[in-house]
């Protein structure tokens, strides 16, 4: 894949043995991921896995107790701002503010990119949320608010986007359709992604490379066959699952 | 793009502006609660109607004088003796004696259908009640004078009484600039704190501050959204009270605007810190209503608070509530200008200043 020119460090994500405990619970103990340029990323794992706090120590709303992390060659200590300007994502869960328009809240965000309502409209129509645009935010349904979330994810055309769980809860037609935004936004802007996700489909379907996550820690990673082949020809993820660590994925 | 509908801050005050203004309870309890508080109470304390008080009579053994009382000044209607006291200036108040045994007095007493007893002994009446309740106090002192001198005590006095109905003297006089300083601390700290404790429970706090938006855009939005609708609520308030009850502001104009803008300084930073922290609107509801409640006690909104005790006085002038009503009071009340309310002006936006500052310093934005 040709890697564009803005770009400085071989890789866009960086990061180097990084840990983060809280109280008594250590959530991510020693992790090592490199992303490429344009590259499709997958994190799978458990509840409690601790796939939430690696994606927020990416996205510099937690800081790791030990470790480093850099975003094209950038840490956060030092390159908030230009950071802030190169990644778009959304969490798990976010409530936006109920009592103002889908469009409102679109319009907001934008203003901190200094973007304009053009903008706000452009990605409006990419997620399909134009009957809905003027909508209070506390009448939109499960799905659509996750819509929303993922339009304003998209609003700055991230370099690196990391989106936590932003299918869960969609009906497998919603979940096609972002599917395929995603890899419009690979073909077009060479966009990396990191996404964490519960549908083994997802991860097979849109993504270079499946990172499966258990206790804070990378069991293993590589394409769907890769790791089924590696660990001695399983034929599904859960049972790759229960020979590394004698439990199912998901139980 | 340099359209200034573009800008990040327009675009936060709209936004909480909006988020504000779409509430229907937030116009509630800003608008049409203080102006239905001001004509319930100013109507409460201004009317001089007809005044019913009841009395509980234990009649074991008659007394002379009471007796002749009940029997010559009293309608007799089964256990109740019912007169009147006339006073064009005081009101009248009527009289319900009413007789009934002891368990029975205490179970009005408890309630609160009475406040005062008597017993007749042969010679003498006792006055059972709670001195440190003036109501009682006064009731007993009525009573004890209609026995001692006859029902028209009450009435002669009327031509030394002269009533002040002169502006900046009345009840509602006292209570409006109250009502506008406890507004400004309602909404502030509420809006205010409320706002960014649920916004750290919803997760929306860490979501903004994850992209290019500044931090003090934020919050100076929020804050200038809720200035904004102090104004309004304040205006309204006393629009009503200067139609309804003939309010003016007798000082300077200018001094009574800087004394609004402190305020609001004071107690948006105040909220800022209150609400630096927890991410539980729960505790946020505690912390915020063991700050807010204490002040609207001993401020001086409803009533003096020169009638709490000596040693309490220093520390209640410098609530910061109690600058800002004492401010507003001698600027509507006692036409005071600048100077005299530069001192309470100045400390009030340096306690907003030293809150926000701390709050900041330890705001938790994730
Ligand atoms: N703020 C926090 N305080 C205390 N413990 C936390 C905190 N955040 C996460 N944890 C703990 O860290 C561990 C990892 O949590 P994390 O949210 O990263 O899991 P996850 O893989 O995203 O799970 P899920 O699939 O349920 O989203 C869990 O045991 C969780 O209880
Ligand atoms: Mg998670």
């Amino acid at each position: 894949m040709e890697k564009p020119i803005s770009s400085s460090a071989e890789y866009l994500v960086d990061v180097r043995d990084v840990h983060k405990s809280f109280k008594d619970v250590k959530a991510v103990k020693g992790i090592d991921l490199k992303i490429a340029h344009g590259e499709f990323v997958a994190v799978l794992g458990p509840n409690g896995a601790g796939k939430t706090t690696m994606v927020e120590m990416i996205e510099g709303i937690q800081h790791p107790d030990k470790g480093e992390i850099h975003i094209d060659g950038k840490q956060w200590k030092h390159h908030q701002h230009e950071l802030h300007q190169i990644i778009g994502l959304s969490l798990q869960e976010t409530r936006f503010m109920e009592k103002l328009t889908a469009y409102e809240t679109m319009q907001l965000f934008a203003s901190f990119y200094k973007l304009n309502s053009h903008r706000v409209d452009e990605v409006i129509e990419l997620i399909g949320l134009e009957e809905k645009k003027k909508a209070y935010v506390n009448n939109l349904s499960g799905g659509q608010r996750q819509r929303l979330a993922l339009g304003i994810a998209l609003l700055n055309k991230p370099r690196l986007l990391l989106l936590d769980e932003p299918t869960t809860g969609l009906d497998p037609n919603a979940r096609r359709e972002i599917w395929n935004i995603l890899l419009r936004l690979k073909k077009e802007l060479n966009t990396s992604l990191i996404l964490t996700t519960h549908y083994m489909e997802e991860a097979e379907y849109l993504c270079d490379r499946i990172i499966i996550m258990d206790q804070g820690q990378i069991l293993s990673q590589g394409t769907l066959e890769e790791i089924l082949s590696m660990n001695g020809g399983c034929r599904s993820l859960d049972e790759l699952f229960i020979n590394l660590t004698g439990r199912h994925l998901y139980e | 793009m340099n359209k200034i509908t573009n800008h990040q801050l327009y675009r936060l005050i709209a936004a909480h502006f909006l988020e504000i203004i779409r509430e229907p309870s937030v116009l509630f309890w800003g608008i049409v609660f203080p102006i239905l508080m001001a004509w319930g109470l100013g109507i409460a304390f201004t009317q001089k109607g007809e005044l019913t008080q009841r009395v509980a009579i234990i009649r074991t053994e008659p007394d002379i004088k009471l007796s002749a009382f009940l029997k010559d000044h009293t309608s007799h209607n089964g256990n109740l003796f019912k007169t009147q006291l006339k006073n064009k200036k005081l009101g009248n108040i009527n009289l319900i004696f009413e007789e009934v045994s002891w368990p029975k007095a205490f179970t009005m007493l408890k309630k609160g259908d009475v406040n005062l007893i008597l017993e007749e002994h042969l010679n003498n009446v006792e006055y059972h009640f709670d001195p440190t309740n003036a109501d009682a106090k006064l009731l007993y002192q009525q009573i004890s004078n209609t026995l001692k001198y006859g029902a028209e005590y009450y009435t002669n006095n009327e031509a030394e009484i002269k009533p002040l109905t002169v502006t900046g003297t009345r009840y509602i006089d006292f209570l409006i600039p109250g009502l506008l300083a406890m507004g400004i601390m309602m909404s502030c700290t509420w809006g205010i704190s409320y706002t960014l404790i649920d916004r750290r429970s919803k997760k929306l706090l860490r979501r903004m501050v994850a992209t290019p938006m500044k931090k003090s855009n934020f919050l100076f939005a929020l804050m200038t959204a809720r200035f904004t609708m102090n104004i309004v609520e304040g205006g309204l308030l006393y629009l009503f009270a200067w139609l309804y009850f003939g309010i003016h502001i007798q000082g300077s104009i200018p001094a009574l605007i800087a004394v609004f803008i402190a305020g609001n300084i004071a107690f948006s930073g105040m909220s800022i810190l209150i609400s630096s922290h927890t991410a539980n609107p729960e505790i946020g509801n505690g912390l915020i209503n063991a700050i807010v409640t204490p002040m609207m006690v001993v401020s001086g909104v409803f009533f003096s608070y020169h009638n709490f005790p000596e040693w309490s006085q220093p520390v209640i002038q410098y609530l910061p509530l109690t600058m800002l009503a004492d401010s507003m009071r001698s600027i509507f009340n006692e036409g005071a200008g600048f100077t005299s309310v530069v001192m309470d002006t100045l400390v009030l936006s340096g306690i907003g200043a030293v809150s926000f500052i701390a709050g900041l310093k330890i705001f938790k934005w994730y």
